[in-house]
């Protein structure tokens, strides 16, 4: 394996200083020495990436990503420490950078295409490709300004795929364009990948990361945190979401519990002391895919309440609706209320895949307002030794057979 | 027989992965005979500049097509599109012929093309000054998100300037066939067209020097942009366009300054100037400067490129820090 790019006890600082007018500086003169804020972006990064390697630089916002990647393409230099690496290099940090909007579709693709590196000559060679991947002929003699986004975005993806670049520097332009649009530029991108060329991306799709890449770097404010297997990296990146919604969750239920009693709000209902169990109405919040699960609270009523329902919603990691229902969809006709019950909901199974959840309950009429809601008031987590995609654990069994001749003829 | 027709499979099942593999073997091969390069590499500050103009050269292309965008861009919706670059200096010439010669009195014979000699190379020299503060400034967006070498900004202001320029001597060589042939006035080649070259070459190293400077300092100090325009706007004055460098030169002698007089007379543009106007303004030889302007204009130059090559440096400095800056 050839090293093609190798970061060096990196450190990156930025000084924050707001002052950049002549005026402000000599009226702050005095103080803005002392109010100069210095951070750092990234502190002691070492990485060697082999030619070949897709690689993904995962974090959370304001951990360094981005700023990694622009140190290795250049565009900043670092404090302390360097960067080396070997090939030619394109770094679609955004889509589009170079073109301008007052000229044409065409005269955009030589620009952006020469401020890639590629000879004019070149250009003309790949322009009926560039062209054709774009799909916007018609459109190449307009003017770039006249161009719906999704137009705009595709015209630079094909110029940047097009520059033949042995590292590709990739900042979360995959996440624009319509669905059929990425898609392509995903297959152009693993094309890339089997042809042995070097990408880094940077990227919040974590299952991308997973997709695409054999190795995962993860950045916390500016220190690289894990450097290996992406599902482990995803692991821990969902650790941290994990722990950060924990403190949510509880600023959730103080403010909950805060609600003043009695008083003339919008919420005659309260919901409280909501717990997460195994179902027998033991407090559990770690799983494995088909455990019972269950989810309990209180909810106060001060007022009689004859039409009323309970509603559960399982959220992921990615705010994505796992489960939602209510006690009326379940066609369970309650009661009326009037002081306190206590509500459980029990599962026989929990049929999802490793992740974190967020657990949102509510307190409605049956078809009528919300009169409680508490919303991620719960986590809860799910881990699996086995690694799925999606949303749904389904276990599977699977058989291989061997297909006889006589049975292929017979069709 | 057998065996070699599972030979033939073997090979025959192979071809599309052993192609793949082949050409990333290749491609491996490729890279590894490249050589490992420093990002941004910390340059000798004596020493780097040569670095830097091989990196330079290597651009060219972006260069020329950078340029080709200013100009497009510049008049692009405008009916009368490249016209407009004549505008400018024409309105300039009309309304200093028309103060100076009617309001004033002044005797000058062919007074236009006086004016419109110096007003060429003046043109050019604020185009490049005042292109060239904003450039880094203005071109932000795509500093933050490509790479290349970030000369290229003010260069390609150089080079759209150039055009204009040129576009502005076809009018002068056009004025002085006018002034030739309908009028009595002399017009004649001299030796001092010679000079032409020589006083471009200074107001490009000099206009290229300050610019590159001013590009790098307006990305810390912002009012700079602001700040240019008037001192353009007074060392207009201080330069004899509209007004023959005799005059000054007869004022300052007679009241005994001469060490002003030598102050005034240092300012490279109007060695420039005045230079453009001795090769160009036959008609009054007696309104231009006297003196050895071949002397001035090389010295000029000489310290122009020690200039260039500061301010070069100081830009290669500045330079790393223009992306987190904007």
């Amino acid at each position: 394996m050839t090293t093609v790019i190798r970061v060096s006890d990196v450190s990156k600082k930025f000084s924050l200083n707001a002052n950049k007018s002549l005026k402000e500086r000599l009226v702050n003169a005095r103080t803005t020495s002392e109010h100069k804020s210095e951070f750092w972006a990234l502190r002691n990064i070492d990485l060697e990436i082999a030619s070949g390697t897709s690689l993904g630089l995962i974090g959370h916002n304001g951990s360094g990503k981005s700023t990694l990647l622009k140190v290795i393409g250049g565009i900043l230099s670092p404090t302390e420490g360097m960067v080396e690496r070997r090939g030619r290099l394109a770094a679609l940090l955004e889509l589009g950078a170079g073109f301008h909007g007052d000229l044409t579709g065409r005269e955009n693709v030589y620009l952006n295409a020469s401020i890639l590196g590629l000879s004019r000559a070149t250009t003309d060679k790949y322009f009926d490709a560039i062209v054709d991947f774009s799909g916007i002929e018609e459109f190449l003699d307009t003017q770039v300004k006249f161009y719906s986004s999704g137009m705009y975005v595709r015209l630079a993806f094909a110029v940047a795929v097009h520059v033949d670049p042995e590292i590709l520097l990739i900042d979360e332009v995959l996440a624009v364009g319509d669905e059929s649009f990425q898609r392509k530029c995903l297959e152009k991108i693993r094309s890339f990948m089997r042809e042995g060329r070097t990408i880094i991306f940077v990227t919040h799709a974590l299952d991308l990361v997973r997709d695409l890449c054999a190795r995962a770097v993860l950045l916390d404010h500016g220190v690289m945190q894990y450097d290996g297997a992406p599902t482990q990296a995803i692991r821990m990146i969902r650790d941290t979401w994990n722990e950060e919604a924990e403190v949510e969750a509880e600023a959730a239920a103080a403010r909950a519990e805060a609600a003043p009693a009695g008083a003339a709000t919008y919420t005659p209902m309260r919901i409280s002391d909501v717990v997460i169990t195994d179902g027998e109405g033991r407090p559990k919040d770690t799983f494995k895919p088909g455990d019972p699960f269950g989810v309990e609270c209180t909810v106060t009523s001060d007022r009689r309440v004859t039409d009323w329902a309970v509603g559960i919603k399982i959220e992921n990691h990615m705010d994505q609706n796992c489960y939602a229902s209510n006690t009326h969809l379940m066609n369970l006709q309650l009661e009326p209320i009037e002081g306190s019950r206590r509500v459980a909901f029990r599962y026989d199974s929990i049929p999802l895949v490793d992740g974190g959840y967020h657990v949102t309950l509510a307190a409605h009429g049956v078809n009528g307002p919300h009169y409680a809601r508490v919303a991620r008031i719960r986590n809860f987590k799910v881990v699996d030794s086995e690694w799925q995609d999606g949303l749904v654990r389904m276990p599977a069994r699977v058989d291989v057979r061997p297909v006889d001749a006589e049975s292929l003829a017979a069709r | 027989m057998a065996g070699t027709s599972t030979d033939l499979r073997g090979s025959g099942a192979e071809p599309a992965d052993s192609f793949q593999e082949a050409t990333i073997r290749s491609r491996e091969e490729a890279i590894e005979a490249l050589p490992m390069e420093r990002v941004n590499p910390p340059r000798a500050f004596f020493r780097g500049a040569v670095r830097d103009v091989v990196d330079i050269l290597r651009y060219r292309e972006l260069l020329g097509q950078l340029v080709r965008k200013e100009l497009k861009v510049k008049y692009k919706d405008s009916v009368l599109g490249f016209f407009w670059t004549l505008v400018r200096p024409m309105t300039q010439l009309i309304i200093y012929y028309l103060a100076f010669t009617i309001f004033l009195g002044n005797q000058q014979p062919a007074y236009a093309v006086f004016i419109f000699s110096g007003l060429v190379i003046w043109g050019l020299f604020t185009d490049i000054l005042g292109g060239c503060t904003g450039s880094i400034v203005g071109n932000g967006g795509l500093l933050k998100k490509t790479y290349f070498p970030r000369e290229i900004f003010p260069l390609s202001v150089v080079g759209a300037a150039l055009v204009n320029f040129a576009l502005q001597m076809l009018v002068l060589f056009a004025a002085i066939g006018v002034t030739a042939v309908f009028t009595d006035n002399r017009v004649v080649l001299t030796s001092d067209l010679g000079l032409v070259p020589l006083a471009l070459l200074v107001c490009l190293i000099w206009g290229l020097a300050l610019g590159l400077f001013l590009a790098a300092a307006t990305v810390y100090f912002r009012d700079l942009q602001h700040l240019i325009e008037i001192i353009l706007l007074a060392l207009f004055w201080l330069v004899p366009i509209v007004y023959p460098v005799v005059l000054p030169i007869r004022n300052f002698t007679e009241g005994g300054h001469t060490t002003l007089l030598e102050i005034y007379l240092a300012n490279p543009m109007l060695n420039v100037v005045v230079a453009f106007q001795r090769a160009f303004y036959t008609m009054g030889p007696e309104y231009t400067y006297p003196g050895n302007l071949w002397g001035r204009l090389a010295v000029l130059a000489l310290v122009g490129l020690g200039l260039l090559w500061l301010a070069q440096r100081y830009f290669a400095r500045a330079q790393g820090d223009f992306a987190q800056e904007l």
